[in-house]
């Protein structure tokens, strides 16, 4: 295949970026995106062109680093699965592709499409763990007993990968999808409960402050997560947030 | 420089870490708190280490080169975790988890470590609970387990497919909070590019933002490397495109043995490679044995008739069809140890039986499992057992439930239905056994240095367990470390903090600073990646899955040469002052490529064939592999001497008291 790539480049934070456009040949329909990339970067390498800077790291859609806004999609045009593991073969013979970084206030771009997600983690240190240390005398593992229905949902929680795919596509660049799924996770099991309270209140005032924005219920994030974290999630955080807010 | 002392604490096996723990000196908490330590990595083993001694009191600065710390490559494991809980009343002990463990590293590694290992197992389990992570449960609401290669129970503890991401997702909370308590500084986006010593101890690291590029001295009381393996010295491995051996190499450059590097896993079950573009392959977990079955066609015919896409496996009548595991091995069938699998795969394919464009591939067929499944789940339901549309449909369920995302993942790579027709699997790298050399406290032989989980060569010996890596990178982590570093830093609570305005931290930076504008100013014309392939091509086709004197020997020559001419004509472009990833890359190959000749030197020493190590001068006349348990009972254990292949062996005796060494069989 042979496509035109219109890529965003930013130097760095603070200096203003532009699309550039990068043509490219013999494309694999096997290959995957990055690998792709890989190649345009092997490419602009040999001409002397500073190459396009991107996260990834396990290209095997876990670790949640690779983020790109493909064609106007987080992950790109593929359902369930991160830009690692787009494949070529949903392209064709002549398209234009553009890739441009998670745009979020809160997600600062780095330089090109790689951006800045450390407010995630601030979220996360404000209140996304169960305070008990990690001494090894707590109770048998099997003295709790979990539903399967209530450990097979708080897992399907906490599944998410953390990548910022819900704040790039939401058009509020509300993270209501990722912190939900950290307290949906702990809300569904009876180890999470005596923290609940202020979990919720402190994940949410540490979002507020990040700059993400606020949820309007599109379910945009839904359709685009490549993990399939669902809306239900925003739902119980809701719930778990009113609860403590009355509480509280 | 250090010796080669493995302090292991006297007294009988199952007394001597609980002796041990009882006798080292401890640290006051008052006392803690004038204590900095430093750890390099946030996998299972750096995370949790990080989040127990900050909760212990220390202060703790934590590096990692990706943007989170729950990046780790730790996150990537699929399948499970092994602890002796015995929870399904198979017969399951530590004693039985330890001997299993010592006897799947065929007879290579340290048995006072590994029952250690094996004692904490159940610990990590019970911690893991309590910090909410959602292992897979049966409808009592108690946990359930699934079985893995190597073992006769089923003790594997799993969070579908995803273990790796529960259990990293767990430690990382428990860092989580300690930094917001303040009590581990993190570093994201840096890089670890020098250890410092002070009087021979290890005082601190200089690391390189990533973002700014500059670089920045951090002093500690101790420094601790949790860096993961080296896999990636192939190229192609189910490594993170990031992992690299350069934290441990550079402390090796400053006086870590480095211990068994010839000790590489080669894991059975991966996506076969699809051409010269490939940038990493992917692991589908050995959990998938449990179910699957492992077969390539009976005559040569059928197979390249697969080949050429004249045929179809799903057409491929059973007695067409040769099971080769359960063939060979009845006994363990399509759970044998990694190891064994590897090469039976290969043998097959090399004998002409390959199923793909290449010929390196074999399938993994799921559609007996899907029959079973479904007729046991008809029953259940009271439907009829003998519909053989229902029966599929029930089954495939039943599958997707247990190994959803696995297929999932599969098909997307490869674009075809693994519910409708078998996977094609073939052996890739992917996990390194051998590392920094390290005594009992985990210490490597420079004083204050410490190295854990894959980092370090202890556990696994010569072939690690499916499920065994994120056990033992918890147990360093969470059980060990913690413990043992209090011994060494309660020497420490008068010393105050670590100058880094010292001539030590000035020399280190410089040399940092003289390596990263070399490659800069370096006016070359091949891309580090470039080299890399080449590296990863001599590793694969001479140090791989099969080893001999000759091929050794020509990759030790050949990876010299390709050392000396990347130094002459690599071009790293951009500048030293800004996110560039080809710069960071560049170092991290540079090391890579000192690493692969002591690794082919290791191997070429190393004339016995064990575990993932297969000479071929020394396997049996079935093909089997050969011990030699007179002339290699040992550790090998290197020293730098500025020349790989002038690394000097230091022998750590292994000393088996509680098992009977024996002939590795799994028929």
């Amino acid at each position: 295949m042979n496509l035109t790539l219109k890529v965003w480049r930013q130097a760095n934070t603070t200096t203003r970026g532009s699309f550039e456009t990068y043509p490219i040949a013999d494309v694999s329909p096997d290959m995957s995106f990055l690998e792709m990339m890989d190649v345009l970067n092997e490419e602009l390498i040999q001409k002397g062109i500073d190459p396009i800077a991107f996260d990834h790291d396990c290209r095997e859609g876990i670790c949640g680093m690779c983020s790109m806004f493909i064609n106007g999609e987080a992950h790109g045009p593929d359902r369930l699965v991160t830009t690692c593991q787009l494949h070529m073969r949903k392209f064709k013979d002549g398209d234009t592709i553009t890739i441009e970084p998670f745009r979020a206030k809160a997600f600062p771009v780095v330089k090109d499409l790689a951006v800045d997600r450390s407010a995630f983690d601030r979220v996360q240190h404000a209140g996304g763990f169960i305070s008990v240390n990690t001494s090894g005398n707590t109770q048998d593992a099997n003295a709790i007993t979990i539903e399967k229905h209530d450990a097979d949902r708080a897992f399907d929680a906490a599944t998410c990968i953390g990548c910022g795919a819900c704040v790039a596509t939401c058009k509020n660049a509300s993270a209501m999808l990722f912190v939900s799924a950290k307290v949906s996770q702990y809300a569904l099991l009876p180890q999470g409960k005596v923290e609940a309270t202020d979990r919720v209140l402190n994940m949410v005032k540490q979002m507020d402050e990040e700059g993400f924005g606020n949820c309007t219920n599109t379910g945009a994030c839904e359709v685009e997560c490549p993990k399939g974290i669902s809306l239900e999630n925003i739902a119980r955080m809701n719930r778990e947030y009113l609860t403590a807010s009355i509480k509280g | 420089m250090g010796t080669l002392n493995s302090n292991i604490p006297k007294g009988p096996l199952s007394d001597k870490w609980t002796q041990h723990k009882s006798n080292i000196n401890l640290v006051s908490p008052a006392n803690k708190r004038l204590i900095d330590v430093i750890v390099v990595g946030t996998g299972l083993a750096g995370a949790s280490a990080s989040a127990t001694l900050a909760e212990l009191g220390y202060n703790v600065k934590t590096f990692c080169f990706q943007d989170s710390p729950r990046r780790a490559h730790s996150i990537a494991a699929q399948g499970g975790i092994n602890a002796a809980k015995n929870y399904q009343g198979d017969g399951d002990s530590t004693y039985r988890l330890f001997y299993d463990t010592i006897k799947g590293g065929d007879y290579r590694s340290r048995e006072a470590n590994v029952h250690r290992l094996a004692e904490v197992s159940a610990n990590i389990i019970d911690q893991c609970v309590a910090q909410g992570v959602p292992f897979a449960r049966d409808y009592g609401g108690l946990l359930d387990n699934r079985s893995f290669g190597g073992v006769l129970v089923s003790r594997t503890f799993y969070a579908k497919g995803q273990t790796g991401q529960q259990l990293l997702l767990g430690a990382y909370s428990a860092m989580n909070r300690q930094i917001g308590r303040g009590k581990i500084k993190m570093y994201n986006r840096h890089e670890m590019m020098d250890l410092v010593l002070v009087d021979g101890k290890a005082r601190g690291i200089i690391a390189r933002n990533l973002v700014t590029g500059k670089l920045e001295r951090h002093g500690a009381h101790a420094v601790v490397i949790a860096s993961g393996g080296y896999g990636n010295v192939f190229f192609l491995s189910t490594n993170a495109m990031g992992s690299n051996v350069s934290a441990s190499w550079k402390i090796h450059k400053k006086g870590a043995h480095f211990a068994n590097p010839c000790f590489t896993q080669i894991h059975p079950t991966c996506i076969p490679v699809s051409g010269d573009h490939q940038s990493k392959l992917t692991l589908m977990s050995e959990s998938l044995r449990n179910d699957g079955r492992i077969w390539v066609p009976k005559k040569i015919e059928d197979a390249k008739a697969i080949r050429e896409g004249r045929l179809k496996p799903t057409e491929l009548a059973e007695e067409d069809r040769d099971y080769y595991l359960e063939r060979r091995y009845p006994a363990f069938g399509n759970l044998v140890p990694r190891d064994v699998a590897s090469r039976a795969a290969k043998e097959r394919c090399d004998a002409g039986f390959g199923v793909n464009k290449t010929g390196e591939a074999v399938y993994l067929d799921f559609a007996a499992a899907i029959v079973r499944y479904g007729k046991e789940e008809a029953h259940v339901k009271g439907l009829d057992e003998n519909d053989a549309q229902l029966v599929k449909k029930l089954g495939q369920e039943i599958v997707r439930s247990k190994y959803g995302n696995l297929f999932q993942m599969y098909e997307k790579i490869v674009d075809q239905n693994p519910y409708e027709t078998p996977m094609m699997i073939y052996p890739a790298v992917h996990y390194t056994m051998g590392g920094v050399w390290v005594d009992y406290n985990l210490m490597t032989s420079i004083p204050g240095c410490y190295a854990i989980g894959e980092a370090n060569f202890s556990d696994h010996g010569a072939n690690r367990l499916g499920a065994s890596a994120l056990m033992q990178g918890l147990a360093d982590g969470y059980f060990v470390l913690p413990y043992t570093i209090g011994d060494y830093l309660a020497d420490d609570i008068r010393t105050g903090t670590i100058a880094t305005d010292t001539p030590e931290f000035d020399t280190a930076e410089k040399e940092v600073q003289d390596r990263l504008e070399a490659f800069i100013n370096n006016d070359g014309k091949n891309s580090v990646d470039y080299y890399h392939k080449k590296l990863g091509k001599i590793m694969w086709n001479k140090c791989g899955m099969s080893r001999n004197e000759k091929d050794l020997k020509e990759a030790m020559t050949e990876i010299k040469e390709l050392r000396e001419d990347f130094y002459k004509n690599v071009k790293v472009p951009g500048g030293l002052d800004e996110f560039n990833e080809q710069l960071a890359k560049a170092g991290r190959v540079a090391d890579f490529l000192e690493l692969g000749e002591l690794f082919a030197k290791d191997a070429l020493e190393r004339n016995e064939s064990c575990g993932g190590h297969f000479r071929e001068e020394s396997q049996t006349p079935e093909g089997e592999a050969l011990r030699d348990d007179e002339n290699f009972t040992f550790v090998s254990a290197w020293e730098y001497n500025v020349e790989p292949a002038k690394a000097k062996l230091h022998k750590e005796a292994l000393n088996y008291e509680e098992i009977e060494v024996k002939t590795r069989s799994y028929k």
